[in-house]
């Protein structure tokens, strides 16, 4: 399997029951790609982001990322990703550094402590290094999910609506370090409502729509807009 | 492996912090036992004969609580799913969590079992070793199943409440070998069998081996 | 179809059952006509074992393949478990008192069937108490396998406690069987079968029809206009 995919997606299928959630996605997103992907609420974002990261089986499909088949070797897989949604994954008990150091631990993250220090200022919360978890912001807690989610350098980094909730300035920087990680050879998946915001850095926009790819195109490409309309726009005043 | 010990030594860390899940643990045995103390004073049964049991509801109703207040945590802002996208395996993070709440109930256990003795007027000596072995052994018991059955139970609507109604049927084989092997030492004239232990051993074994298997069904979305 | 077929093999034995046992069956010399409960105490006893397997066979099934058939399977299981525990439950307090005096003698087959009984509800509490299908289906599969995996270490300590302590002499499964019992007990056992039987497979046709109506509702009601 060729390695120069950062993410390989065959005929992917999920069911709850009657409910089909995807019904069969195929995907091919390169190495170095920075795809948005659009959808209305419900139509498998999430569902999609989730089986990629190992946190749901698929109910058919293949899927393989960095060229590993994600059902044979999830560990593996897992080293290879960052997730970050809405959840923050922060102990309440402990502070931002000791939570990262913890994640370090567990990513096998080399200069650990080093890496800890530069992110946490580049998210701004050098001064809030050492105070528990517990007294944080929700802006701030998002702020250490993006240093989390950088921390040991992933490949592949799947963001589930990373922009809701997030301020000005913590937008500017997650989208400087999403380009910065994409110049760097790495690849970005992102789900969001928002137009301008997911045309922004995209190299590649899809549109998922009932549980399938119903368009894809380069990012800059005009007919992205009338797409965007068609599906997304008009589900949403109906 | 390195991983295991990771979170092993996150849970301890977290605990000492706040000290919210042991001293609920403790607190609660406690009650338990004060409470049978006044319940079988004015029937006067007498209490070397009940004491056995008295400790090992105390323990069971203090190990429930535990694993609540451990899963807790980890529900907490959606720890639980960080620990999943970690590049460990489910098994692995079922072992983690195991020693983790193993750990708590053996520090809970070791401050519980003086004061039971005090209650109980029992001796300090070296019986009190036993049984604090067979207590040892009979957490672990409960910890390999219940810590599975916390997962299970915090998924529905009842969340912390169902745990003791999965947990405590499941863990009576567990209680009555636990509490017939302490009252082997501890009432004169008992009479012993050693294959109260054989029994707790296999259980521990068989669990720890089934939910190492099964964890990862119950963690997934 | 094969409903209508077990109902009437139920029924069909059910008649002549009751004949033999309170009237053909001979009366017992110790305990009198109370005895006669036996007939109806070891099948329930037994289907509350064959409960436990099936429980058993249908959360693994489910947990190998997925199809939500094994599911339907292993809760029909379950539920039949707690009916006819509770039936043979029964058996055992109306038997008790006049024989023993006591209500319930906590012997180690009773206790063992206490408990398997308490195993029974929890699984069908956990049921219950999920939200989602899916996860009712893997979670109780997966309780399944934990619970039914218990009985065996149940069974060892439970008779273990019993050489430790006296336990009464006379129990439901009493002495031998006079030759002139033995259609009673026969007879009980295939009418119980049978009634088990066309519950089990009512149950799980039941639970198909559930699903569906749901499956109907949610189109019914996310249907984009």
């Amino acid at each position: 399997m060729s390695a120069t995919f950062a993410l390989r997606a065959e005929d992917v299928r999920k069911t709850f029951g009657h409910f089909t959630a995807l019904a069969g996605v195929t995907l091919d997103v390169k190495r170095g790609e920075f795809l948005t992907l659009f959808g209305r609420n419900g139509a498998g974002k999430t569902t999609f982001l989730k089986i990629a990261a190992t946190l749901m089986r698929a109910t058919h499909g293949k899927l393989w990322i960095e060229g590993i088949d994600i059902r044979e070797q999830p560990e593996e897989t897992r080293r290879h990703i960052g997730f970050l949604s809405h959840n923050t994954y922060l102990y309440r008990d402990l502070n931002p550094v000791e939570n990262l150091r913890f994640f370090a631990q567990l990513y096998g993250v080399s200069n650990a402590e080093e890496r800890i220090r530069s992110l946490l200022d580049r998210v701004g919360l050098k001064r809030r290094a050492s105070d528990p978890v517990r007294a944080f912001s929700r802006g701030l807690h998002q702020r250490v999910g993006i240093a989390r989610v950088m921390l040991h350098e992933p490949s592949l980094i799947l963001l589930d609506e990373p922009y809701t909730g997030l301020d000005a300035n913590a937008a500017e920087t997650l989208t400087t370090m999403l380009q910065e990680n994409v110049a760097a050879g790495r690849t970005v998946i992102l789900t969001t409502h928002d137009l301008e915001q997911g045309l922004r850095s995209a190299t590649r926009a899809a549109i998922i729509d009932r549980g399938k790819i119903v368009f894809a195109a380069p990012g800059n490409d005009p007919t992205v807009r009338e797409a965007y309309d068609q599906f997304i726009r008009v589900g949403l005043t109906r | 492996m390195k991983a295991i010990w990771s979170i092993i030594f996150k849970d301890v860390v977290v605990e000492l912090r706040n000290k919210e899940t042991l001293s609920a643990m403790i607190m609660f045995a406690i009650l338990i036992l004060v409470i049978f103390s006044f319940a079988f004073e004015s029937s006067g049964v007498d209490k070397n004969a009940i004491a056995p049991g008295c400790l090992w509801v105390a323990f069971s109703f203090a190990a429930i609580l535990g694993l609540n207040r451990s899963l807790a945590k980890e529900l907490d802002n959606e720890c639980l799913q960080g620990l999943l996208l970690a590049p460990l395996s489910r098994g692995e993070l079922y072992i983690a969590k195991v020693a983790g709440n193993f750990i708590f109930m053996l520090v809970a256990e070791l401050v519980i079992l003086p004061l039971f003795v005090v209650i109980n007027n029992l001796k300090f000596d070296l019986q009190l070793l036993k049984v604090t072995g067979i207590g040892f052994l009979g957490m672990l018991a409960i910890a390999s199943v219940g810590t599975i059955l916390s997962v299970l139970s915090s998924a529905t609507r009842m969340k912390e409440v169902m745990q003791p109604v999965l947990q405590i049927p499941l863990t009576i084989p567990v209680v009555i070998c636990a509490v017939e092997a302490t009252a082997g030492l501890l009432i004169p004239d008992y009479g012993e069998n050693s294959s109260w232990l054989s029994i707790l051993a296999g259980f521990t074994i068989v669990y720890l081996a089934v939910s190492y298997l099964l964890f990862e069904f119950a963690v997934e979305d | 179809m094969k409903q209508r077929i077990l109902a009437v093999l139920a029924l069909a034995t059910m008649i002549p059952a009751l004949y033999l046992i309170f009237i053909y069956a001979p009366i017992e010399v110790t305990q009198g006509n109370v005895q006669r409960i036996f007939y109806f105490h070891v099948p329930l006893a037994t289907a509350g074992y064959v409960s436990a397997g099936l429980m058993f066979i249908g959360s693994l099934m489910y947990l190998i393949k997925r199809d939500l058939k094994w599911d339907r399977f292993a809760a029909a299981a379950g539920e039949m478990g707690v009916l006819f525990l509770t039936a043979q439950l029964w058996t055992a307090i109306h038997w008790a008192k006049p024989i023993w005096g006591i209500w319930f003698a906590f012997d180690s087959r009773g206790t063992l069937q206490l408990v398997l009984y308490l195993i029974f509800i929890s699984s069908v509490m956990l049921r219950a108490y999920l939200p989602e299908r899916e996860k009712q289906a893997k979670l109780g599969a997966v309780f399944g396998i934990l619970a039914m995996i218990d009985v065996p270490f149940n069974y060892l300590s439970i008779y273990l406690f019993r050489t430790q302590h006296p336990q009464p002499v006379v129990s439901p499964g009493g002495g031998g069987l006079d030759p002139q019992m033995w259609p009673a007990f026969i007879a009980g056992f295939t009418t119980l079968s049978f009634v088990y039987a066309y519950l089990f497979v009512r149950r799980i046709e039941l639970a198909k029809v559930e699903e569906e109506v749901d499956y109907l509702s949610h189109l019914a009601f996310s249907h984009d206009v």
